[in-house]
């Protein structure tokens, strides 16, 4: 008889157990899922959809006004515009180090970053300093209206020139 | 004089006392006790302490004073809040003015950056004193662990309010600092746009690094700052060294 009225005893309290079990893994599954999505959440949330910034396409104007053998620095939009013998083409100012902005040494022919002693040459090719890689060229062409643009939102695979 | 005595302890056996601090008047071990156990400010502290932590050698201070700047900083910071616009054609005009317009503008604002500076420093010189003491040996190793968190966190607080005055320094300084933090493998580039809100340190940059610094860091450090007082009761209060005298 005791035997018999343990057995249900055993029974209840595996049974609560059990509910109990199932009740945290519900629990946990529950929260893991709302954690998941809102890390999900959070990430689109924090990252903007739209950005107002300056857009990366430039208007350099007409392209007469770089003459042959000219560097015009255009610090506003982080560019140079280079006329060299072989034609127009545009470095990217902005270090490739850590983001400064690059000067145009007209003395010494040279273009030097004032953060970290970076120095490149007008071909963009990194002489001396930290910075890692050379200053990027940017894509520059000539539209229907004749006015030189610059792209700077990628850096040009290959060099190219703009010959006028 | 006895007569103000007996009309404070009159007051603080009343009911409206006894019902704030239920400790209540008395003079013995546990009175002393209860009145430290029971308040949730004080509960974070030791109800005793020994009397060589309490000089100025054991510590130097270093964390006290560190907190020391960290309340001036909550407070000349909430101030400032009242006259600076975290936005772009504000900011930096809002600063100007607090320098020379604003009345005693100048006087929170510089009591504000040498604080921080101060803070930055003390809490370094705090963590090489607590390890030159072997003070983060056990039992007190995970309280080293919660200093190096609250490290961090003033680092943090010192770079996102680099970002405010929105001068050449600062604009120059976050664009450097963001773009060691994109040096980050695989992730860095999209971390970097997340902490500027965009490519470059605009708009979204300066209002994100004044969320951080205004209410998210602070509250970190508060909670972190709690725990990791809290944690020196519960490891037996502060480190000293093993008697070699008879002297206390």
């Amino acid at each position: 008889m005791p035997e018999e009225k343990k057995t249900p005893e055993a029974g209840a309290n595996s049974c609560a157990e059990c509910n109990r079990r199932k009740f945290a893994r519900l629990g946990l599954g529950s929260i893991a899922i709302a954690g998941a999505g809102s890390a999900v959440f959070g990430y689109e949330f924090l990252s903007p959809n739209v950005l107002y910034e300056p857009s990366p396409i430039v208007d350099a104007g007409k392209p007469d006004r770089f003459p042959q053998g000219s560097v015009t620095p255009d610090p506003q939009n982080g560019i140079y515009i280079v006329h060299g013998p072989q034609g127009i083409y545009t470095l990217q100012a902005i270090c490739t180090h850590l983001g400064c902005l690059t000067a145009w040494k007209p003395d010494l022919g040279i273009i030097a970053c004032p953060c970290h002693g970076s120095k490149f040459h007008i071909d963009g090719e990194r002489f001396d300093g930290p910075a890692p890689r050379p200053l990027p060229w940017l894509k520059t062409w000539v539209d229907d209206e004749g006015n030189l643009l610059v792209d700077r939102s990628e850096p040009l695979p290959r060099r190219e020139f703009v010959r006028i | 004089m006895p007569g103000l005595i007996d009309d404070i302890a009159g007051l603080r056996n009343s009911r409206v006392w006894r019902s704030v601090f239920r400790s209540g008047s008395g003079e013995s071990n546990l009175h002393r006790s209860l009145a430290v156990q029971q308040n949730v400010f004080l509960h974070l502290a030791s109800v005793k302490v020994r009397r060589r932590v309490l000089k100025f050698s054991a510590t130097w201070y270093l964390g006290t004073l560190s907190l020391g700047c960290f309340l001036i900083l909550i407070t000349t910071g909430i101030l400032l809040m009242l006259y600076y616009h975290p936005s772009v054609p504000q900011a930096y005009a809002d600063m100007k003015d607090l320098q020379f317009v604003v009345s005693a503008g100048v006087f929170l604002r510089n009591l504000h950056r040498w604080s921080a500076h101060a803070m930055v420093l003390l809490v370094f010189a705090h963590l090489f004193k607590v390890f030159y003491r072997g003070a983060y040996r056990p039992p007190r190793e995970f309280n080293w662990v919660i200093g190096v968190v609250l490290l961090m966190l003033t680092l943090f607080l010192s770079y996102t309010g680099y970002l405010l005055p929105w001068d050449q320094l600062a604009f120059w300084a976050i664009t450097v600092g963001s773009n060691i933090l994109a040096a980050v493998p695989v992730l860095g580039a999209k971390i970097r746009f997340l902490i500027l809100g965009g490519h470059t340190v605009n708009a979204n940059a300066l209002l994100r690094f004044y969320v951080l610094h205004c209410v998210i860091l602070p509250l970190v450090t508060v909670l972190f700052v709690a725990i990791h007082f809290w944690r020196i009761r519960k490891d037996g209060g502060l480190y000293v060294k093993e008697k070699t005298d008879d002297r206390n």
